[in-house]
């Protein structure tokens, strides 16, 4: 088994059918690299989004903590 | 037997925590495989004395169209066990399969069409085979159009499952019929019969992607279907947590 | 006018067809199956713009085709079996769509899915309405049609034949769409979209038909392999209507 080409222009060149083999396998590596990436970047955004929700909710907890905590105190003085 | 297996492969939270062991090794093999298929046949196979350098091709061609059509049945099939055992995770699974197929029919076609244009002129030929393989990208828009149109995510499941079996049906009637159409309209001046013997030195480098292309798919699939997993369970506690929720404490 | 003939003699072979039934046992007889049929035939045949209209667009186009590609009557004569089995095919997709709509509606495919008879029969009447007042009136207007596009003296016989066989299939098929997609808004593209593919057969041997007896050879066999694709249809199609109509009403 030995390199096919004699040179690395001649390998680009593929003899004439360089632009039809290669834009093949540039649309080939493309198309499958998206297919890897798309479901990484949606994981990256859902935990976002979910990191997001949770300081919400924990904001709404604490808020709500403090107001029980106030009303608490102004019994107290009452 | 025990069937426990089968009842747990059901189970979205089972297939997510045993699935993050096995990413690695087959995005690890896929890669590897891939890699060493495109050099070997970009490179070291040796050139084919009547179609030049194009054929070249044939090494993403042939596996994209396999993958094409076994994607196919793999999501029919997925849907058809989440249809009779009301399984969750098929239906994840027939979901996340749809697009991957779709894009790897897109690939057969595009190659193909590319490959067409120095071997016969043209960049598209109704020849059978490319023919059949159009229509079976619209079966894979059909099923992803209409998964997407229910409001409802579990009718869009079901409706969708329905569809790939009946496609799954019709397949095999359609590439008949089109091959029949095909012989009947052939025009004189395109030879399309292949060379039936492949030298090993070209056939290895091919089978060499075609496995690739089987892991990578299997990777693909299985990390979409780890995202969609997260996009829908997560309301679950388990999923809460696995993103970082604090356990829940007694109040 | 033609339709409420086509009606009463229609009812009079169900009648006779009824009273050999009473002579089996209670439940070897179709529940329901022809008074469902009568009613279906009576409502369509009042329904006069549902019958009329794919009619309409079916000339319609077709009268717009020697516009776009030319009055060259070779080349219509080339095209018409092509042009009119196209045509057939979009008229009736386009009348497929309203085919559960109205009972989806007013919730009388509910009541019909409650029974406890199989969903197979009614769906059955339906599609065989269906195909009475599109596709037969269709193939009986065919003739007309092949005269405007000059389609040659053989073809008449075999493009009506064809039509006849085909179009049945076509309603059965496209039934499984419409029952897909009765629960959704606006199914229109949907439904042409995932049905289409699924058409591929139908079209193909209907203008083999047309076109083998244009080039003097028998056309027995493509008719069979019409007839043989109509039986298929005939036992499935009905089942997966069923599924999705079930499918549909959980939405």
């Amino acid at each position: 088994m030995q390199f096919q080409f004699d040179s690395l222009a001649s390998f680009f060149a593929m003899n004439g059918h360089g632009p039809y083999v290669w834009a093949s396998y540039g649309m080939v590596v493309l198309v499958l690299v998206v297919l890897a990436v798309t479901p990484v970047l949606r994981q990256r955004k859902l935990r976002r989004e979910f990191q997001q929700q949770l300081r919400q909710e924990e904001a709404r907890r604490r808020a709500a903590a403090a107001r029980s905590a106030s009303q608490r105190t102004a019994e107290a003085v009452e | 037997m025990s069937w426990q297996w089968f009842h747990r492969l059901g189970s979205p939270r089972w297939f997510y925590q045993k699935s993050s062991a096995w990413l690695p090794w087959l995005g690890g093999a896929a890669l590897l495989l891939l890699s060493v298929g495109i050099v070997w046949g970009l490179g070291f196979a040796p050139e084919d004395f009547k179609q030049g350098n194009s054929y070249r091709i044939i090494y993403i061609h042939v596996p994209a169209a396999f993958l094409a059509l076994a994607g196919y049945y793999i999501m029919a099939i997925s849907g058809a066990i989440g249809l009779i055992w009301k399984m969750k995770l098929s239906f994840v699974v027939m979901r996340a399969a749809a697009p991957i197929g779709a894009a790897l029919t897109f690939i057969a076609l595009f190659t193909g069409a590319v490959w067409g244009k120095p071997t016969w002129g043209t960049y598209w030929v109704w020849d059978a085979r490319i023919t059949s393989m159009l229509i079976l990208f619209f079966l894979y828009l059909g099923v992803m159009a209409l998964s997407g149109a229910f409001s409802r995510e579990q009718s869009g499941d079901k409706a969708s499952a329905l569809l790939a079996l009946v496609g799954t049906v019709n397949i095999p009637i359609i590439y008949k019929s089109v091959d029949w159409w095909f012989t009947l309209h052939q025009p004189a001046t395109l030879k399309l019969t292949e060379a039936s013997t492949i030298d090993p030195s070209m056939f290895y480098p091919l089978i060499t992607m075609i496995a690739g292309f089987y892991l990578f798919y299997a990777w693909v699939l299985t990390l979409h279907t780890r995202t969609m997993i997260l996009q829908r369970e997560g309301r679950t506690q388990w999923v809460r947590e696995l993103l970082g929720a604090p356990a829940p404490t007694k109040a | 006018m033609g339709s409420e003939a086509v009606g009463v003699s229609l009812s009079k072979k169900a009648q006779s067809d009824e009273a050999r039934g009473v002579a089996l046992d209670a439940y070897a007889r179709v529940p329901g199956f022809y008074t469902l049929f009568r009613t279906e035939l009576v409502l369509a045949a009042r329904r006069r713009s549902d019958i009329v209209n794919p009619l309409l667009f079916f000339v319609t186009v077709l009268a717009m085709m020697p516009l776009g590609i030319g009055p060259e009557p070779e080349m219509l004569s080339r095209m018409a079996p092509g042009l009119i089995w196209v045509m057939a095919l979009l008229a009736t997709l386009l009348s497929q769509e309203s085919l559960f709509r109205g009972d989806y509606e007013d919730g009388s495919l509910e009541q019909l899915a409650l029974q406890p008879q199989p969903l197979y029969f009614p769906v059955l009447a339906k599609v065989l309405v269906h195909w009475l007042v599109t596709g037969v009136p269709l193939a009986l207007l065919s003739p007309l049609l092949g005269m405007m596009l000059n389609l040659g003296a053989e073809g008449y016989w075999p493009l009506f034949v064809s039509l006849v066989l085909g179009t049945a299939s076509l309603s059965l098929i496209g039934a499984v769409g419409a029952a897909l997609t009765v629960a959704l808004r606006r199914p229109g593209l949907l439904l042409a979209l995932i049905i289409m593919p699924l058409y591929v057969p139908v079209l193909i041997f209907g203008t083999g038909t047309v076109q083998a007896a244009l080039d003097g050879y028998s056309f027995g066999p493509q008719l069979a392999v019409l007839g043989a694709i109509l039986a298929v249809a005939a036992a499935l199609a009905p089942l997966a209507s069923a599924g999705a109509i079930r499918i549909s009403l959980e939405n």
